[in-house]
């Protein structure tokens, strides 16, 4: 992220209540991960000391030091999800795009080698009545079944 | 312009009314994050498309959701006159003959769910018309029939992204009421009397912690609204944010009127974009009207309200963690006393109330302490708001009076297990909460009833279980999402829960003992009785009422062989 942007960004936070998350969040939907030179950049501009910034981006599940792929898929694990078969979808998810089923540092992130697809888990959307629901980019997937991945992921330019 | 008088607000109402009631069709597309997702936006813009394209006499507005959310996408449809109908299932072929049928007055039959002759918004009524016999009645709908309808009580009927049709069906003037005609303490005494208790989980009674709160000495107090929801299998406050964000911040101003606090904050998840949206629109709105910001309704009484947003920490609703996030820091509980009432944000006093504590409070004001307190039943007053979800067929939003029984609720609203399978329990209370056998059904949905059962109210998921769920499993699930939230501040919290996470999956994976069924239960109490926060205090209750109900699923994972030894 260049300068200028996370100046405006910073720019738009008025009053130090909600402050240092509310740019975190930004910058995290802007570029789907925080970048370190971002972070030390904000450190820089806001006064606050690295240590604390890197304490809660990794404290934080909304937010990722790793870049991720060209299209970002989160699967759902709310309650409903699971005793609806969320655990199926990521297999599904792990079989059609080969990859690992490894967590580092309690948080599930992969990326396909060709850096087209990555794979997350999230806590819960609040979309529970559809469960499961996967999100892939910012369209959300409801009734989701292991059947209907292959037809998801092709709309995001996935061949078998 | 601004609002600065009753006659103000009556004004603008007229004009909301005409949006409501345009004298020719008014199509409305239900459009929270649901609807969205099952294609409404595509409705929406088609409809838009016809619109423009021919030139028609037809309203379209975006509406938030009347809850039945297996049937989405659902398109209202308001013929001048005649009754509302709702049709559901909608999809983008639909489209051309809903509005070809709606010039000629009509709606396509074998879509309609149900019609709605009159509504009562609480803050005023509407009345629609007759017609359409062929149609069942709201009435008549299972889904719909048990419900009472206060909170949502907009949802689904207007558009949530324009302030006059709030006022159109009689919003802000509970507000204006209460800053311009009532005395903060009795509007405190109003809410007190009206047994209104915290709708987050823990029951406190709202009116005495807004009295506690302004007791509290110190100056530049904060009112802090909790819209974290981050209980898996709960969505009710996304629902309410995005279908009437202003029953919020009209009950925010209230409260804050009575509690003689300027400062007013939105802690909401990240999760949550389109709340997010609607509600920064509302704050707008109600800024431009002059509802928020100086000297609101010519009172002499300033106040305004920032979002603050979350990152994803299901520990973030404990009040002290909360408090810490909103400053900046990570969100670790602190001891407590002092409470946020003493020692809140920055320091200073902070109240804090869930989203649907604040949205009760315009209909107190509006009704009175006696009417709401007639809802419900002793010591827990009102209705409550669920995310009835899981393996039920009629999933959705339901909201009924406290005290309704789980029976009524699953089998009736819900009709029972999805597919036809039989029902096995219910988790209330999140991770939090515990699961009540099926048996137990003719349990009371109430603070009290429910914790002598072994869980808690929690913010109002129901997650349905089946016969196809493994209860250990269910326990497993939620050991594994305390322990991952889990701020890792207190040692019995961090490492018991990890321990426990350990035995359960040994147990699922066929390796455990007797043993383990002795430990599982005493690690469960020392966390229950030493971590320092509501999230390790509750983390084992999924454990314990699942060992308390379901005994037998765990003794078949031990199996015979091992018992032995």
């Amino acid at each position: 992220m260049d300068e200028k942007a996370l100046d405006e960004i910073i720019s738009k936070f008025k009053y130090p209540s909600g402050k240092t998350l509310g740019i975190l969040r930004e910058i995290q939907v802007q570029e789907r991960y925080i970048p370190k030179d971002t972070l030390k950049l904000l450190s820089v501009k806001i006064d606050v000391p690295l240590s604390q910034l890197f304490g809660l981006v990794t404290f934080y599940s909304f937010f990722s030091l790793k870049p991720v792929g060209e299209h970002l898929i989160t699967v759902c694990m709310g309650t409903p999800c699971h005793v609806k078969g969320a655990e199926r979808i990521l297999d599904t998810l792990q079989d059609l795009l080969d990859i690992p089923d490894e967590s580092f540092d309690g948080k599930y992130s992969q990326t396909t080698g060709d850096n087209r697809f990555t794979v997350e888990i999230a806590r819960c959307f609040g979309a529970c009545s559809m469960a499961p629901v996967i999100h892939v980019d910012s369209d959300l997937y409801g009734y989701v079944t292991p059947e209907k991945v292959p037809d998801i992921l092709k709309m995001y330019g996935w061949e078998k | 312009m601004k609002i600065i008088s009753k006659a103000d607000l009556d004004l603008v109402r007229k004009t909301g009314l005409k949006k409501i009631e345009p004298g020719h069709p008014r199509v409305g597309v239900g459009l929270s994050s649901c609807g969205i997702a099952v294609g409404g936006m595509q409705i929406y813009d088609r409809i838009m498309d016809i619109i423009k394209r021919n030139g028609h006499d037809i309203s379209l507005v975006k509406t938030g959701c009347v809850g039945y959310c297996r049937e989405e996408p659902i398109v209202s449809v308001v013929i001048p006159g005649k009754a509302m109908v709702l049709l559901h299932k909608v999809s983008g072929e639909d489209v051309n003959r809903v509005i070809s049928l709606a010039l000629k007055g009509e709606v396509p039959n074998e879509l309609a769910l149900c019609k709605i002759s009159d509504w009562d918004h609480i803050s005023g009524k509407l009345v629609y018309g007759n017609g359409f016999e062929d149609i069942p009645d709201y009435n008549e709908i299972q889904f719909f029939k048990h419900q009472r309808k206060v909170i949502l009580r907009d949802s689904g009927f207007i558009n949530p992204e324009d302030i006059d049709e709030y006022i159109a069906i009689g919003g802000y003037y509970a507000a204006c009421r209460a800053l311009t005609g009532m005395d903060p303490d009795d509007i405190i005494d109003e809410v007190k009397r009206s047994g209104l208790k915290g709708r987050g989980g823990a029951g406190f009674p709202a009116g005495l912690k807004w009295e506690i709160t302004k007791k509290a000495p110190g100056i530049d107090k904060y009112i802090v609204c909790n819209a974290d929801e981050g209980d898996p299998g709960a969505y009710m406050n996304r629902n309410e944010m995005e279908s009437d964000p202003h029953m919020l911040l009209e009950g925010m101003l209230i409260g804050a009127y009575a509690m003689g606090i300027n400062e007013g904050l939105i802690y909401i998840r990240a999760e949550y974009p389109l709340a997010i949206e609607r509600l920064t629109f509302a704050i707008n709105q109600a800024r431009d009207y002059g509802l928020l910001g100086k000297d609101i309704l010519n009172s002499g009484f300033d106040f305004d309200i920032q979002i603050a947003t979350g990152a994803g920490a299901f520990v973030c609703g404990e009040s002290t963690a909360l408090a810490a996030s909103i400053e900046g820091k990570t969100g670790r509980p602190r001891l407590r006393p002092p409470r946020l009432t003493e020692k809140g944000i920055w320091g200073r006093p902070t109240d804090l109330n869930n989203v649907e504590t604040w949205c009760n409070v315009p209909v107190i004001i509006t009704k009175g302490a006696e009417w709401y307190s007639d809802i419900g039943i002793k010591g827990s007053t009102g209705t409550k708001v669920f995310s009835l979800v899981g393996k039920v067929e009629n999933v959705g939003m339901v909201e009924v009076p406290l005290g309704t029984t789980l029976n009524r609720i699953v089998f009736e609203i819900g009709n029972g297990g999805a597919g036809g399978k039989s029902v096995k329990a219910v988790q209330t209370g999140g991770p939090s909460g515990g699961c009540i056998p099926v048996r137990l059904f003719d349990t009371p949905v109430d603070f009290e009833s429910l914790n002598r059962a072994g869980t808690m109210m929690g913010s109002g998921g129901l997650v349905v279980m089946d016969e196809d769920t493994n209860m250990v499993d269910i326990a497993r699930y939620f050991i594994n999402f305390a322990s991952g939230e889990s701020c890792g501040k207190c040692v019995p919290c961090r490492e018991g829960l990890k321990h426990l996470l350990l035995i359960l999956s040994r147990i699922m994976a066929g390796k455990g003992t007797v043993k383990d069924i002795e430990m599982l239960k005493d690690l469960s109490d020392t966390i229950q009785k030493t971590s320092l926060c509501g999230l390790g205090q509750t983390a084992p209750n999924p454990v314990v009422t699942t060992l308390r109900y379901f005994n037998e699923e765990y003794e078949q994972l031990i199996g015979e062989e091992s018992k032995g030894g």
